[in-house]
């Protein structure tokens, strides 16, 4: 299974497998990794599993999708250009070893 | 010290997680009337009713979850009494659980018409799915987000849909009547009758292969009734969500707390508010304790259609439309006087989460 790796604004990490097809938000829920919200459970509805992918990321991400674009129009955690909803981030085996920062705040 | 939760829905599995999130190193037992581990409803009416996700794609976390925190799952054994004089929760099967802290989340039933199925659970959906896998003239009772949703996964499906509405519009309890009448007008375009103001007739009646009721619910209160905590439409709970019991909480559908944002005491049906009121009282059972003060919202997918409120909007006196109806893409901004009571959002996501926080923000400050 892929490994993504979850890091805490505290820097504290935690490497989780994740299934191929569930989401990185699905995959931070599922094993109890804080700080990703997700009350919609997934619908790219509410926002709030805005994670920051690691600037040296070299994994292919799929496109930014308008919907998720404009919900990361305010987050409370300032939007940079890394970040993204996890939510959206189907996790496959090119993804094995992704890095994302969860942010201090979700709305 | 121990935390017994009544009811395995969001909000009871919510609060037991925020529980050992927080660092609460007690037994907590969460009580659940059905045989399933936790899980999200909203799919039931939109994702898992389509078919497109299986059972365990929307429990709230995987089975194991719970063992391995520590959490006691008690499924398919209902609270039957809650004796306050001594901390216990009886269950149906006889097993007593004592708490120190107990947490009602008991939840709402759908209303029910004779002949009709509700949609409520992960069995009704089960139920339903079953029946859209023939083709079916289906009759939606009641105009609310659980029958248009149903509705839009039925008609998506090619089955023949007619949704009958006693009031003479849709969505009347939860949106203004511009964004009610754009979600009518897409169920109409792609071939729903949407009957409003009217009556399910006889013969109507009997043409139908399936007759749904989304009439909405009442609230599982019998088990505090029965306690002699005070009831009023729900649990009555105070600005901390509790009960006047100070060693028991009650949050979710079955809450009825006061809220700045509607200006009066209301329950609220949706997952933030489920989600919200369950990490306010495990911080509050942590010993520090907040005023539940989270922003409402929601949301629903029908069709192509992403509606989400932001904000409780009813009782508003006037309105500014953000963008074109008819471009299938606008906000609805509603005050009572000055004062924003929130926004209806129809595919335009960031005005929802602007307003969002802007009420957030305002909220913060009040507090403040």
């Amino acid at each position: 299974m892929p490994k993504i790796t979850y890091t805490q604004p505290d820097g504290v990490q935690s490497v989780v497998d994740v299934n191929e097809g569930d989401s990185v938000m699905r995959g931070a829920v599922l094993n109890g990794v804080p700080g990703i919200v997700a009350q919609c459970g997934g619908g790219a509805s509410c926002g709030t599993c805005h994670v920051y992918v690691d600037k040296d990321n070299t994994k292919p991400l799929p496109e930014m999708h308008p919907v998720e674009d404009e919900l990361l129009h305010c987050t409370s955690s300032p939007r940079q250009d890394n970040s993204r909803l996890s939510c959206q981030l189907p996790v496959s085996a090119e993804l094995d070893g992704l890095v994302v920062h969860v942010p201090e705040t979700q709305i | 010290m121990s935390v017994v939760v009544i009811g395995a829905g969001q909000a009871g599995c919510q609060a037991a997680v925020s529980l050992r999130e927080q660092g609460y190193r007690g037994p907590v037992t969460i009580v659940g009337d059905e045989n399933v581990p936790p899980y999200q409803r909203p799919p039931l009416t939109k994702a898992y009713l389509a078919g497109d996700v299986d059972l365990d794609g929307v429990l709230v976390r995987p089975e194991s979850f719970y063992a391995e925190h520590g959490i006691d799952l008690v499924l398919g054994d209902p609270a039957a009494a809650v004796v306050r004089e001594d901390r216990e929760v009886h269950l149906r099967s006889g097993l007593v659980l004592r708490y120190s802290h107990l947490v009602l989340a008991t939840g709402a039933r759908p209303r029910t018409l004779p002949g009709a199925l509700t949609l409520r659970t992960v069995a009704d959906a089960e139920v339903l799915r079953e029946r859209l896998h023939r083709p079916a003239r289906a009759v939606v009772i009641g105009a609310g987000f659980v029958g248009l949703e149903f509705a839009a996964v039925a008609r998506t499906k090619g089955h023949e849909v007619t949704v009958v509405e006693a009031l003479p519009r849709a969505l009347a309890r939860s949106v203004s009547p511009i964004v009610a009448d754009h979600v009518v007008a897409r169920h109409e375009e792609r071939g729903v009758r949407v009957l409003l103001g009217a009556q399910l007739s006889a013969p109507e009646r009997g043409n139908a292969d399936l007759v749904v009721a989304g009439i909405g619910v009442v609230p599982n209160v019998a088990l505090a009734e029965d306690a002699g905590l005070t009831v009023d439409d729900g649990v009555v709970v105070d600005a901390h969500l509790r009960t006047d019991d100070p060693f028991i909480y009650a949050i979710g559908d079955c809450a009825s707390f006061s809220s700045a944002f509607a200006g009066t005491r209301i329950r609220l049906e949706s997952v933030q508010n489920a989600m919200d009121q369950a990490m306010c009282v495990a911080a509050g059972i942590m010993g520090s304790a907040e005023p539940y003060t989270a922003v409402p919202w929601f949301w629903s997918d029908q069709y192509d259609m992403k509606l989400q409120i932001a904000g409780i909007t009813r009782g508003h006196d006037r309105t500014e439309i953000d963008g074109d109806p008819s471009s299938g893409r606008f906000a609805v901004y509603c005050y009572r006087g000055d004062r924003l009571l929130g926004v209806e959002c129809v595919n335009k996501p960031a005005a929802f989460v602007q307003t969002r926080r802007r009420l957030a923000e305002r909220q913060e400050f009040s507090v403040a």
